[in-house]
């Protein structure tokens, strides 16, 4: 499982270093969690395979034939979703929350909560093992769930399959998506950045990792950017007990496999690359 | 004026641009401007612009401005308490709660609240007046002003608790603190989906940042969709403006899609080092590096002229 708190750190960077470095040696099963932005598919160019429907949650309908405007549904609504109207009531889509309160309250049962098609999930297979990923609408609510369904679809494949990692590419933050891609990890690697906003966002997702006890690793990504900062995140580590295991030079190379849609070990033999090299075998012998 | 500040990717650099734009803006008040002596007195007396960290899984807008915070708010969720010499164990609550926040096992109610939305539907449903909400602690929110030597600001963040799953509540209150008049600059958090639409929502105007490689534009295209709607579901339209940052370290494909989307692209920062080192220290670009002072300002005069377009 790979974290960050902090958005753009190299989480997908490192995620797709480790599938290809992990499928040299081992059977693989790839999930992307980060259903907002999936970006490892970029990279991994897979195979699409199968794809499904995901229906999250609903929305509220209002049909305005029965509508009398007696104003119960906005009473209750939390999500200022309901719009006043002087002969019939509305719904805003993008601020209902599909909770289903204003369809309890009708009295005149004009509301109607529908299913809505909030996403798509995808199994693909890319040249390192099979990828789960998923695409949710834009603007749209649940991608918690989705994380789950795309979660659980991946670990059911590597218990069948009988595989030997399951590797999580996981969202930025600490809210539900991370919430729901984090829970039942063996371990967290949290990538971060010697930058002021990398350590106190990494505080953040340690926080996390530590509420729902998953054990977490560190690594520090573009170190030589800063190495003040870099000795500063790895000595805090230390004294939360939390091992920092490696350091990622900065180099240019690695936007360059980004452009070229390669993991950046494929791409090159540099000093990234080397590092990283040594980053899966820390995590091997720590999950072994 | 509300202008937000996103990205579907993470890191391409919001917080760098929200920050540097409220404060050239700050700076570029006309009280301010005609005062250059005793520009701060001034600003006092005028509305001073409002910087929001709408981020509130990650607020990092504070490491950079420094704020003296002189006020704070709980956020609360009202999450449902279960009163059980009248529950009848009826499984309604559960049955209702699209969250799955509520579980009836036996003769027990489980609440998981970190689920809870603090939608009421529970309460709404029980037959036997069961359900009491009780407030919850979920975050918090600060605010205080900033003073810099270029310019003063008004600072709010919210803080969303840690383990905490829902952040939007958070946002709401937030934004509780947008003023009709004056300017605000929203510092949103990365992704496409609901705390960024609530962070965009009621915004004049959404400044995307991104970076010239082939998640960012994968993430820019992601992330015009959601204004799109954003501005769709809204009273007005919300027009989009991209920033490029980084620029030169990737590929051509972010103008190309610009241009045949025509959205504008109102700055591009360079792949500068030094920008990389001032930001990691917590500084602030156009303090450390006056040369880009210029670029901030035509910055917010490009994105006055797209709204008053």
């Amino acid at each position: 499982m790979i974290l960050s708190g902090k958005g753009g750190t190299g989480k997908t960077t490192v995620a797709a270093a480790l599938a290809h470095l992990a499928a040299q040696e081992a059977s693989i099963v790839l999930a992307d969690a980060d259903v907002d932005a999936a970006n490892l598919e970029l990279v991994l160019s897979p195979q699409l395979q199968e794809e499904g429907e995901f229906t999250g949650g609903g929305l509220a309908v209002i049909d305005p034939e029965l509508c009398i405007a007696c104003g119960r549904c906005h009473d209750v609504c939390r999500f200022e979703a309901i719009i006043p109207g002087d002969e019939v009531y509305a719904v805003d889509e993008i601020g209902c929350e599909g909770c289903g309160a204003c369809a309890y309250a009708c009295p005149m049962e004009a509301i109607e909560m529908q299913e809505q098609l909030d996403g798509k999930w995808f199994r693909s297979q890319a040249c390192y093992g099979p990828l789960f990923h998923a695409h949710l609408f834009a603007a749209r609510e649940n991608s918690g769930k989705l994380v789950t369904l795309i979660k659980n679809k991946a670990r059911a494949l590597a218990l069948e399959r009988g595989a030997d990692y399951l590797l999580v590419d996981g969202p930025p933050g600490i809210g539900c998506p991370v919430i729901a891609a984090i829970s039942g990890a063996d371990l967290t690697l949290l990538v971060t950045e010697p930058t002021v906003a990398g350590a106190h966002d990494l505080g953040r997702i340690l926080g996390v990792a530590r509420h729902f006890g998953i054990p977490a690793v560190v690594c520090v990504n573009k170190y030589d950017l800063n190495f003040a900062k870099t000795e500063e995140i790895a000595a805090w580590c230390a004294a939360q007990g939390v091992p920092t295991m490696g350091r990622i030079p900065f180099d240019q190379e690695v936007t360059r496999a980004m452009v070229q849609g390669k993991p950046i070990t494929e791409h090159s033999d540099g000093a990234v690359a080397e590092e990283l090299r040594q980053i899966w075998a820390w995590l091997k012998a720590r999950l072994d | 004026m509300i202008i937000t500040v996103a990205s579907g990717k993470g890191g391409t650099g919001k917080t760098m641009v929200a920050v540097n734009l409220a404060l050239v803006a700050a700076s570029q008040r006309p009280g301010v401007q005609a005062a250059s002596g005793d520009a701060k007195m001034l600003s006092r007396y005028d509305t001073r612009p409002l910087l929001l960290d709408c981020d509130v899984e990650a607020p990092n807008v504070h490491l950079f401005l420094r704020p003296t915070i002189t006020g704070q708010e709980e956020v609360v969720l009202p999450v449902p308490e279960i009163n059980f010499e009248r529950c009848t164990f009826c499984v309604r609550c559960a049955e209702a709660c699209r969250y799955n926040a509520l579980a009836v096992v036996r003769e027990q109610v489980l609440l998981f609240s970190e689920l809870c939305h603090g939608c009421g539907t529970c309460s709404l449903v029980c037959p036997e007046g069961a359900v009491r909400e009780v407030p919850e602690v979920i975050g918090l929110i600060e605010e205080g002003a900033a003073s810099t030597p270029l310019a003063d600001l008004d600072f709010a963040h919210g803080v969303l608790e840690v383990g905490r799953a829902i952040a939007p509540p958070v946002i709401r209150q937030l934004k509780r603190r947008i003023r009709s008049d004056g300017l605000v600059i929203i510092d949103a958090s990365p992704g496409t989906s609901c705390p960024v639409v609530e962070a965009l929502k009621g915004a004049d105007f959404a400044l995307l940042v991104t970076e010239p490689t082939p998640f960012g534009l994968h993430d820019l295209r992601l992330m015009v969709e959601v204004a799109r709607e954003v501005g769709a579901s809204g009273r007005t339209p919300l027009p989009v403006g991209v920033v490029v940052n980084r620029d030169g370290i990737g590929d051509e494909k972010v103008d190309e899609y610009c241009q045949s989307e025509r959205i504008p692209i109102l700055m591009r920062i360079p792949f500068d080092r030094r920008i990389a080192e001032v930001y990691s220290e917590g500084g602030l670009v156009i303090e450390a590096l006056p040369e880009y002072r210029d670029q901030f300002r035509e910055l917010y005069q490009r994105i006055r002229e797209e709204v008053n377009k």
